[in-house]
């Protein structure tokens, strides 16, 4: 912007987003704060009164508080393990030439369309369950013991289902970052006598580094949060085994009625989700950088 | 020792015979350039060479081993492609130690070949920078590099110079055939450009829609064109081509006549014409003459014949250096 006057009627045009953006996002973060200070119980509506900063000690002494905490960077790690290792492998064998690659790709893609309690309710009913899953009848047919996934591995399989749902988003942004790689690149490579392998470890994965960037930055934003696949399939269950923050969160104001403690939790997560974030563009911010 | 043979070499792509059979023999220590227009199967007929492309049929002889089936590595062939295909994310030193590196070369004898290579070409400098932080003549400089390190039989150049601007590209052509004075290898190289052509080969090779035209020297080609399209192809301006009467009255089906075998003057010769335009080029002219009854002809006059847009010029064909072609386009001798 040249000149003072554009300046200014820039400031002037984009107020209106930025007053929206004020009271969308600080009015209710402020509302949280001022209702972790209260005690603030829906069982005994009318009798709020201002009690400190017991709501968060009581939240951060909580013993599921340390188990969530576990859970969620569990789920974090793990499904971003699983979506950029089996990304970058499905990304590497979808941009082969083969027959019915527009079919094959869309039927890759179609995991992410469904949505999250649907998906985890396919999952726990149709595959998991022990008696009448998929797994179940493979385990039968082989001979072996079913195994109860939500009830003996229940961490376990809300990654893998979590995964599952992520995998496509990972395997398209590889995918359209493999496609960009410069074909003449690539018979260089080869005319300098780099074999498959080579060709991946020194040419293909610095190609896809900004691309993994992207996907381990924005997964990470939305895996922080998963809730309703645990909510459709273990409830958070057994005992704490799989509740991670949000949903312990949700547990202590809609099934504990304690919207205090709740709001404690939330802004304890917030404070949490900036510390994760922090470190992570300092470990991959420098890629996306030039 | 670098010869490359190729025996009845086709590439057909689909039902399109993009090459229908080509022979060809270039030894070792040439400097031999495929030119022709786009489309004309030149770049294919490279990436058959380096193995990049399978051939549908024939023979591709590298060193009197039979290479036909062997991969684009193990020819023992370095490539200089249009875009350079450096590696982003590597310094210029590991780019032109990768191919020693894939080679399992010890890291000594990497860095040793290395610094040769930078010394020869110039970047020395500019070892441990990045490529997008390099000109383009540095970087065609360091794909070059990249070329030589591993001491090829022979290296296969893919239009290198078309990315650069007309002053580098004068030099990059200058410092092309000055390491080839240096190297003595084989190299193959591939353009458009008919005065990269002439300039730069020992032997061209003009190609039209997949076969070869004519192979010969620059001069050989300048002054023996076979047909009239190596006729029209080499030479700048293009050779003016006459039909009718002016060339029956000298057996032909077709004569040509270069711009700078015609002589002009004000008041006297063979074909009386109109100039239509004149390119200054300050040595020299070249005008567009509407000549009448024959059409347009390009002549090429010194800088200091004053002629303006409408003058009347009188246009003479030096007899001598006159080609005559048949009907087919075939030259007749």
């Amino acid at each position: 912007m040249a000149t003072l006057h554009t300046r200014s009627a820039a400031r002037l045009m984009i107020a209106p987003s930025v007053l929206l953006l004020l009271a969308w996002m600080i009015v209710p973060l402020a509302m949280t704060i001022y209702f972790s200070l209260l005690r603030y119980n829906l069982l005994m509506p009318g009798m709020e009164e201002f009690a400190g900063l017991t709501n968060y000690t009581y939240f951060l002494t909580d013993p599921a508080f340390f188990q969530a905490i576990f859970n969620t960077l569990a789920i974090v790690l793990g499904v971003l393990f699983i979506t950029v290792v089996g990304g970058i492998g499905l990304a590497l064998l979808l941009d082969q030439p083969m027959f019915g690659q527009g079919i094959v790709r869309i039927l890759v893609i179609a995991p992410f369309l469904i949505m999250p309690t649907v998906a985890a309710l396919v999952w726990k009913n149709m595959f998991m369950n022990p008696v009448n899953g998929l797994f179940a009848w493979l385990a039968k047919l082989l001979g072996l013991q079913p195994f109860d996934f939500l009830a003996n591995a229940p961490l376990l399989s809300i990654i893998l289902i979590v995964a599952w749902q992520w995998l496509p988003f990972a395997t398209l942004i590889l995918l359209t970052a493999l496609q960009s790689l410069d074909e003449e690149q690539k018979e260089a490579a080869q005319m300098d006598g780099a074999g498959a392998v080579s060709r991946f470890i020194y040419l293909v994965l610095p190609h896809l580094s900004r691309a993994i960037t992207v996907v381990i930055l924005i997964q990470t934003i939305f895996l922080l949060s998963v809730f309703a696949e645990i909510l459709v399939t273990t409830n958070g269950g057994p005992g704490t085994q799989s509740t991670n923050l949000t949903f312990l969160v949700y547990a202590q104001a809609l099934l504990q009625f304690d919207v205090g403690g709740a709001s404690a939790g939330g802004i304890i997560a917030v404070i949490l989700a900036n510390i994760v974030a922090f470190f992570l563009m300092r470990m991959i911010g420098k890629t996306l950088e030039a | 020792m670098g010869s490359i043979t190729l025996k009845n070499v086709s590439k057909v792509f689909g039902a399109h015979a993009v090459i229908p059979s080509i022979d060809l023999d270039i030894t070792d220590g040439e400097f031999v350039v495929f030119v022709g227009p786009s489309g004309c199967g030149k770049s294919t007929l490279l990436r058959l060479i380096a193995g990049l492309e399978d051939v549908s049929d024939g023979e591709i002889v590298i060193d009197g081993r039979n290479a036909t089936e062997l991969p684009p590595a193990k020819r023992g062939l370095s490539m200089v492609f249009q875009s350079y295909a450096l590696y982003p994310h590597m310094s210029v030193r590991s780019n032109i130690a990768f191919p020693l590196k894939m080679a399992g070369e010890d890291k000594a004898t990497i860095d040793k070949k290395v610094e040769d290579a930078a010394r020869v070409l110039n970047l020395t400098d500019y070892l441990d920078r990045k490529p997008r932080q390099l000109s383009g003549g540095q970087r065609q400089r360091v794909a070059i590099g990249r070329a030589i390190v591993r001491q090829p039989e022979a290296f296969l150049f893919d239009e290198p110079l078309s990315n650069l601007d007309a002053a580098l590209r004068v030099n990059m052509r200058l410092e092309i055939s000055q390491l080839h004075q240096q190297l003595k290898t084989t190299m193959v190289y591939v353009t458009h450009d008919q005065v990269e052509a002439m300039t730069m080969a020992d032997k061209i090779v003009v190609l039209n829609r997949g076969r070869i035209e004519q192979v010969g020297s620059p001069l050989d080609l300048y002054r023996r064109p076979d047909n009239l399209f190596v006729a029209g192809f080499i030479g700048s301006p293009k050779m003016n081509f006459v039909t009718g009467a002016p060339a029956a009255a000298h057996q032909a089906h077709t004569i040509g006549i270069r711009p700078e075998h015609i002589a002009l003057s004000k008041d006297q010769g063979t074909w009386r014409g109109t100039v239509g335009v004149a390119e200054h080029l300050g040595s020299d002219t070249f005008l567009h003459v509407n000549a009448d009854g024959i059409g347009t002809l390009t002549a090429r006059v010194g800088g200091d014949f004053a002629v303006t847009h409408g003058d009347q010029v009188y246009l003479t064909p030096d007899t001598e250096r006159l080609h005559r072609f048949d009907e087919k386009g075939m030259a007749i001798r």
